[in-house]
């Protein structure tokens, strides 16, 4: 392992605005942990927690300094890969005008594993297939990727069933891990760029406790997930249990309010939006998150495809768990357990799934 | 070029079929139209209105794409309501092809329901260019009234030109409807093919799809010897809107043409 220890994340962050990006980061905002732009390290939420469970989300106090002390948030990488809304060409009088793709030069920094492989899920939906998708790339290429290994993973976390956590194994720039006693974050380099921007920084060589010091907070991480999923032939089981009474029950609870396809930072799916100016000459075209929830999601020959809440409930889980399989060759799920935590009522995907048989 | 962005296509001409159907001919502003494979579909843009996915029912004579829609709703609407001159917008082509080498050397059997001749428009087209490849070949066609049968004059120059059997049957006949009455179904009786050595192509509602797959595998047609076309509402055709989902299916890219083999399993399941 190439690893440096630096005291501060101040030089870090002074070194990514100097170079041009714009440094995203975990603040605390509507009492959630929210990405933000932010210029100094005193805006991350030092001695913030949080407690997540079922259709609950508090943040906390944690009477330390630790900076990155708090589990996968509201927010997810999404938000900067795939923008919720993006304009996608004008047409005017017969002539298309593609729009600009804006691919602002960000550090994202504070990504957690299980967004990393998010992220490589979505890098396979955009850029895997035959259509790929140039305005994607383009944002991927302007991006930093600035790992936090887990320390304290929450209450709805599954990533280690899903093997994609909690330690960061690659598609990132710089991985840090926050070590206590004394307060200090070990920063492993992933690519040419992360190298470059550490060489620019104060640091110094990591020592043999360092290392040992961090392997042991990624692995009493792992011994601390809120869930678990037991995954063995789960595309197979749900591929089979089109009849599972279970859908119904889940469906009599889920409101379809769509907030777990929201902040799933996999789900990908959009539909789009037309408008027209007034003397109609000038059309655009925006595409929009949307979600499999939405009574007119599918359709076919003119009427909803999946009218009742318990196959919208089936489609869903069946394409994360299953499906995703036979389309992109790759779980949809990476179990960093959003969509247990912001499910108004508690449903949660690790409990269904022992269910459905 | 991103792969929503459309190419701008004019109409160069519009033929009404019937009361709500038109056949447009679309060709690129600029460039080439690439070329297609029957079965396959193009997103077809009303400017500020929507997209729709439309099957190619042809080559046009100038270069482009022949495209038959009937007008259901707002964007369908749009685009039949288009005069020569109008400029839309097109994506594609997209999708699977229906398997025409598949068929050669056997009888082939063509079963549209509706509108679904458009898309087996070129199916038949390469069929009668190229009939000493195959065995017997029968069209069947079922349409709600006499008066909502697309392309009557090709049929019927298909049936007298090329000698293919040609039987259309109507769900609701008027007072000079002749022909047989009732669904496209009924009509796989009164053709001649030996099931053994069958290929067939099935384009209309899934319902009636769903039935006709079922009589010819009945008959002992293979179901990977029947090819459908499913139907599902489309917004990317490219496979990053997640809206035609049939199962572990993109219509988008693994459809809309497929075998009934792979088909009826997932067609079996309500609300999949
Ligand atoms: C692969 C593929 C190929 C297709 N090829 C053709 C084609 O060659 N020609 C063609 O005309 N259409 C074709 N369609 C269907 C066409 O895409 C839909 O009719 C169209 O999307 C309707 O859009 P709209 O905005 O006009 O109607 P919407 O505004 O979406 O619908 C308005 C209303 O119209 C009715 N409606 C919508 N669609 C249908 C339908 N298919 N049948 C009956 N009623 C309907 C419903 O009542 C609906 O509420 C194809 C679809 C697919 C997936
Ligand atoms: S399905 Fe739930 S746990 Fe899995 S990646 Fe999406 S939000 Fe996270
Ligand atoms: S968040 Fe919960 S209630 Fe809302 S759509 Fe998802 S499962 Fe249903
Ligand atoms: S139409 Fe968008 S995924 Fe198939």
């Amino acid at each position: 392992m190439n690893a440096v220890v630096t005291e501060s994340l101040e030089p870090l962050i002074a070194e990514l605005c100097s170079r041009g990006f714009t440094v995203v980061g975990p603040t605390t905002r509507d009492g959630a942990i929210r990405f933000a732009e932010i210029s100094c390290a005193a805006q991350l939420p030092v001695g913030r927690g949080d407690e997540q469970q079922p259709g609950r989300y508090r943040l906390t106090e944690r009477h330390d300094d630790l900076v990155f002390g708090f589990a996968a948030s509201p927010d997810s990488a999404k938000r900067y890969t795939q923008p919720p809304r993006q304009r996608l060409f004008r047409m005017r009088e017969g002539t298309v005008e593609e729009a600009e793709t804006e691919a602002p030069r960000i550090a994202l920094l504070g990504v957690r594993a299980c967004d990393l492989a998010a992220i490589a899920v979505q890098d396979r939906v955009f850029l895997g297939g035959r259509h790929p998708d140039p305005a994607y790339r383009k944002r991927r290429e302007a991006m930093v990727l600035i790992a936090v290994n887990c320390a304290v993973p929450g209450g709805t976390c599954f990533c280690v069933s899903m093997g994609t956590g909690p330690k960061a194994t690659a598609g990132f720039d710089l991985a840090l891990t926050e070590l206590s006693d004394p307060h200090r974050f070990l920063i492993e380099t992933g690519s040419d760029q992360g190298s470059e921007i550490v060489a620019a920084i104060s640091h110094r060589p990591a020592t043999g406790d360092d290392v040992v010091a961090a392997e042991e907070v990624s692995r009493v991480a792992a011994t601390r997930m809120g869930r678990q999923v037991d995954t063995d032939g789960i595309q197979e089981r749900l591929a089979g249990a089109h009849d599972s009474p279970r859908w119904a029950d889940v469906a009599s609870r889920c409101l379809a309010c769509t907030n777990c396809t929201m902040v799933c930072p996999t789900c990908f799916c959009t539909t789009v939006e037309d408008a027209t100016d007034f003397t109609g000459g000038l059309a655009e075209r925006t595409e929009v998150w949307d979600s499999c929830f939405t009574l007119d999601f599918s359709e076919a020959g003119g009427s909803s495809v999946r009218g009742s809440g318990s196959a919208r409930y089936r489609q869903w889980l069946t394409h994360k768990f299953s499906t995703w399989f036979d389309q992109f060759g790759m779980s949809g799920c990476v179990g960093c357990g959003r969509c247990i935590t912001w499910c108004p009522t508690g449903i949660d995907v690790t409990e269904e799934l022992g269910c459905i048989r | 070029m991103h792969p929503m962005t459309p190419a701008p296509y004019r109409v160069r001409s519009r033929r009404p079929d019937r009361a709500d159907t038109v056949t447009l001919a679309l060709r690129p502003v600029a460039g080439l139209c690439p070329s297609f494979l029957p079965g396959q579909f193009t997103m077809i843009y009303a400017p500020g209105v929507g997209e729709i996915p439309v099957s190619i029912s042809g080559r046009a004579r100038s270069g482009g794409y022949v495209q038959t829609i009937r007008a259901v709703g707002a964007v369908s609407g749009a685009l039949c309501r288009t005069r020569p001159g109008d400029v839309v917008g097109v994506r594609g082509p997209y999708g699977t092809a229906w398997d025409l080498p598949a068929a050669e050397g056997l009888d082939v059997v063509v079963a549209a329901g509706g509108l679904g001749l458009a898309p087996l428009r070129p199916v038949i087209r390469e069929l009668t260019a190229h009939s000493s490849r195959y065995g017997r070949i029968s069209v069947i066609v079922g349409t709600r009234t006499p008066a909502t049968l697309i392309y009557p004059g090709e049929l019927a120059r298909w049936r007298d030109r090329y000698g293919i059997d040609v039987q259309v049957t109507v769900d609701h006949p008027d007072r000079a409807w002749k022909g047989p009455v009732g669904l496209v179904t009924r009509l796989i009786d009164r053709i001649v093919f030996e099931p053994r050595r069958t290929f067939a192509f099935v384009c209309g509602p899934e319902a009636m799809m769903r039935a006709s797959a079922a009589e010819l595998v009945r008959r002992g047609v293979a179901a990977g010897r029947v090819m459908l076309s499913v139907e599902r509402d489309m917004k990317c055709g490219v496979g990053r809107c997640g809206h035609c989902q049939l199962g572990p299916l993109l219509t988008c890219l693994d459809g809309p043409v497929l075998s009934y083999e792979r088909a009826a399993g997932l067609l079996a399941v309500r609300e999949l």
